[in-house]
């Protein structure tokens, strides 16, 4: 099992190596200097300016901003898929834990201490509901949860519009009112050391849900129904699991996740509802997140940040003359890397050989 | 007569452990040559390396006297090894003729010939008396035809040697015979045949030499004409073997399992199992014998709740359980050791230790409040790997997938009777085993009769059902249409029963 866990590990690391080399060889080949790509990367983590001798700590707060949505939405994505299940309704769950967020944030009225809460909690449960809703179908009526899930990001996509705009009301047609201060996880302390940048305590909920992940999965006994589902249907049902019952959950705990990024990104980092004109493609990060961090909690905590970095990086480099494209060129082939699995493996295995190989030439 | 294949001194080393030491096998041109092993004694590694999957770590290989070194399979058939699998790779939808010439198709102009290889394969199917129609579908076909269609496939190759992995695990008896005809056959038109088994009435039937692997180990190659079904057993197992199983005169006692007018719909939704009555005692094994797919998979998975009863009720020590999930009829003590093992048995990508509690694994002492104890988890695999012999490279910790199939097979059967269910439903236990294991599970079962426990035994094995069972039910087309004393019966009358050609109860 360490073993498995080590070379999914290296894996991801040699996928990643690789799409930085080719993000690299396509700057080189745009006739620009890939030291800027690099010099980017670790000025918007760091905030360290290696090219300008400059320190910015905003950066990093901006860094962990881009990097907790699509963490939540990995976990969302991770968790469905360790029991089988394929959630690319990641999307349309943020959205409806916003819209959640949203009618709450603005609709009650309560101290700080219980209106954060019940607005987290009111979001994670719509997640929940709109991940439950193809779970059902999945369990029930064995409906592809794909093509269902699909369907509901436009579902959520349209319902967030319609209810913001027709119900809620917008102030530009765009945004609504903004959140009264007792809905907000905006925090003066962590502005403060971050220089003022939009970081908040959603950076809590967020380090709380990697955990949450990891002890459902791998320290309960109901992860462990999960797991049994998600590598062998039959197999769980032989032994008395209740298959149908574990799908509906998992897509239900799976969208809770996502939900709860929606609400991070409501009361954390804009502190209004939104109307959108299509969806902004967490959700789909989270598949790639997901997919990066081998479905596993501190995995997909990496991956999170990883990709996180090339999002906080690319209007840097768009400043530095570099296109802002390279970043998902480079987020790209990272999960092509990895989806090339057993290519690499293979490459791995070559390259281990190498040093055996004179031994068994010699023998034949 | 000159060897047409020496594979001398072959090593070959995977992580953990060694499949094969020095292992040295030379098979005689036109002669049928057995290679007989345990499961995991190295056949498999060995035939890969010889068609070229594997690259030994030390060793050669000559082909009719060369050195050669076979890096990929099309080596091995341009060499002129062509293997008949155990799982058959063709099109369903696609005739003989079209998967037999599939990857070299003759081609006129730009079409397609079809007429002229149709025309080839029923030449070489007359010659070595195939009797394969070249038109037919292969979804239309029997799997004894279809494995014919894969013969075919390589000596339209112009294959010289053809290795045959375990042939018969999927035949019925009769197929069986005419396989060996066929094999004979081949030979005498001076092909060479390499036959992978571990069923010694097989090799004892047709082969001239046989050649013994145990653990990695070459233990021997002997002529099969002077060497008893016996001597081989023990050069495969490493000890003396018993055939037969020793069992003592049942005790019965109350009825522990009773199924009353059951109906089961089968896959395609008619009934599978008609209004079937059968009784278990406690105390005694009652075996099912039946041609496969007359209802005995649908009769399992009815009883132990994979699916759903149409009519009638099960009884479970008078209990009616007819309507209970899964998780409840284990509780109230059934215990069942399914057909499949990889589909139901075992979740493959689970450790050994995790396997072992796929039951139990919400009860004390392997969880409380929910959460796992994998330290209590882990012991008791330690002590059930202990206690039934599963041999496992890392222990509790060994991913169940790479285990061989006897091994997968006693962790199955360790975890079922450690739960010490009152009856059992027992399906195919011994399918695809060597011997070892047959008889190590045979004895577990009869030790548990002996403990009073009630045994429903599911089998397509006649000398299994014989052997083990203390009564005997014979299943024709989802009704039983006998039940026999196993003493007072014999392959004659269960056969006439199984095909439906004979009635008797009492």
């Amino acid at each position: 099992m360490t073993k498995a866990k080590n070379d999914k590990l290296v894996l991801s690391l040699v996928a990643t190596g690789l799409g930085f080399l080719l993000g690299a060889i396509v700057i080189i080949g745009t006739g620009k200097n890939p030291f800027i790509m690099l010099n980017a990367m670790v000025f918007g983590t760091t905030g360290i300016n290696i090219a300008k001798g400059i320190f910015n700590a905003r950066y990093i707060g901006e860094f962990f901003i881009q990097a907790m949505p699509i963490i939540l939405t990995g976990l969302s994505v991770g968790f469905a898929f360790r029991t089988g299940l394929f959630n690319i309704g990641a999307e349309g769950q943020v959205l409806v834990g916003g819209l959640a967020a949203t009618i709450i944030g603005l609709g009650v009225r309560a101290p700080s201490i219980v209106h954060v809460p019940m607005i987290i909690l009111g979001a994670m449960l719509a997640g929940a509901l709109w991940g439950a809703l193809p779970g059902f179908l999945k369990a029930r009526y064995n409906v592809h949860e794909v093509v269902v899930t699909i369907m509901m990001n436009y579902i959520g996509l349209h319902l967030n519009n319609h209810i913001v705009r027709n119900i809620i009301g917008t102030t530009d047609g765009v945004k609504t009112a903004v959140f009264p201060k007792t809905a907000m996880l905006s925090s003066e302390f962590l502005a403060g050391v971050t220089n003022g940048s939009r970081l908040n305590w959603g950076i809590v909920p967020t380090v709380l849900a990697v955990f949450v992940f990891w002890f459902l999965i791998e320290k309960t006994t109901f992860g462990f129904g999960l797991r049994a589902v998600g590598f062998n249907k039959e197999g769980a049902r032989y032994a008395g699991m209740k298959v149908e019952r574990n799908v509906m959950t998992s897509m239900a705990i799976a969208g809770a996740f996502a939900g709860l990024a929606g609400a991070v990104m409501a009361i954390g980092t804009f502190g209004f509802g939104r109307t959108l004109p299509a969806a902004e493609g967490y959700g789909f990060d989270g598949i790639a997140v997901a997919l990066v961090g081998g479905n596993a909690a501190f995995g997909i905590m990496l991956s999170g940040l990883l990709f996180g970095m090339l999002k906080a990086a690319a209007p840097l480099m768009q400043s530095a003359g570099i296109p802002k494209e390279i970043g998902s060129i480079i987020q790209a082939s990272i999960v092509v890397f990895v989806a090339m699995k057993y290519g690499l493996e293979k490459l791995l295995v070559l390259m281990g050989r190498k040093s055996r190989e004179p031994v068994e030439g010699s023998a034949v | 007569m000159p060897h047409i294949i020496e594979m001398l001194d072959i090593t070959k080393d995977f992580p953990g452990i060694r499949a094969n030491d020095a292992v040295t096998l030379q098979v005689e041109k036109g002669s049928i040559h057995a290679l007989l092993g345990e499961n995991g004694a190295g056949k498999s590694t060995l035939m890969s390396i010889l068609f070229g999957l594997y690259q030994p770590d030390a060793g050669k290989i000559r082909i009719r006297g060369e050195d050669v070194r076979i890096t990929d399979p099309n080596v091995a058939n341009r060499l002129g090894i062509g293997m008949v699998h155990q799982h058959f790779k063709l099109v369903h939808n696609f005739t003989v003729t079209e998967n037999i010439i599939l990857g070299l198709e003759p081609r006129k102009g730009l079409v397609l010939d079809t007429r002229r290889a149709a025309k080839r394969v029923a030449e070489i199917s007359k010659l070595y008396g195939l009797d394969v129609d070249p038109d037919a579908k292969i979804e239309d076909i029997t799997v004894g035809m279809q494995q014919r269609v894969e013969i075919l496939k390589m000596l339209y190759r112009d294959a010289e040697l053809l290795i045959f992995d375990e042939p018969t695990a999927v035949l019925t008896p009769q197929e069986i015979r005419e396989l060996m005809q066929i094999m004979k056959r081949l030979v005498e038109e001076g092909k060479t045949i390499l036959l992978i088994t571990h069923k010694l009435k097989e090799i004892k039937e047709a082969a001239d030499t046989c050649t013994v692997l145990r653990r990695g180990r070459l233990i021997g190659t002997v002529p099969v004409a002077s060497t008893s079904e016996q001597q081989l057993a023990e050069m495969m197992v490493g000890r003396e073997v018993n055939f037969h199983v020793d069992k003592k005169k049942a005790k019965p006692g109350e009825v522990a399992l009773a199924i009353e007018n059951l109906e089961v719909k089968n896959a395609k939704g008619v009934m599978g199992v008609k209004k079937l009555s059968l009784e278990v005692r406690k105390g005694e094994i009652l075996g099912l014998c039946g041609i496969d797919g007359n209802g005995q998979t649908e009769l399992v998975q009815a009883l132990t709740g994979l699916a759903p009863i149409e009519g009638g009720r099960v009884l479970l020590g008078g209990r009616d359980i007819t309507k209970l999930p899964v998780r409840k009829r284990l509780d109230l003590g059934l215990g069942h050791i399914p057909e499949d093992r990889h589909k139901h048995g075992l979740i493959l990508d689970f450790r050994l230790d995790e396997n072992l509690v796929v039951h139990s694994y919400g009860k004390p002492p392997f969880a409380k409040y929910g959460i796992l104890d994998f330290e209590a988890i882990r012991k008791n695999g330690e002590r059930l790997i202990d206690e039934f012999d599963v041999r496992s490279g890392e222990g509790p910790a060994t991913p169940t997938r790479s285990m061989s199939g006897g091994n997968q097979q006693k962790a199955i059967v360790a975890r079922e009777i450690d739960r010490s269910p009152e009856a059992f439903v027992v399906a195919q236990p011994t399918r695809g085993l060597d011997v070892g294991a047959i008889e190590y599970i045979h004895k577990r079962i009869v030790a548990e009769r002996d403990k009073g426990k009630a045994i429903l035994l599911v089998s397509l094995e006649l000398d299994e059902i014989l052997d083990v069972s203390d009564r005997i039910a014979v299943i024709h087309a989802g009704e039983i249409v006998g039940v026999v004393d196993a003493k007072k019966t014999d392959e004659n009358e269960l056969g006439l029963m199984m095909s439906g050609s004979m009635r008797k109860v009492g």
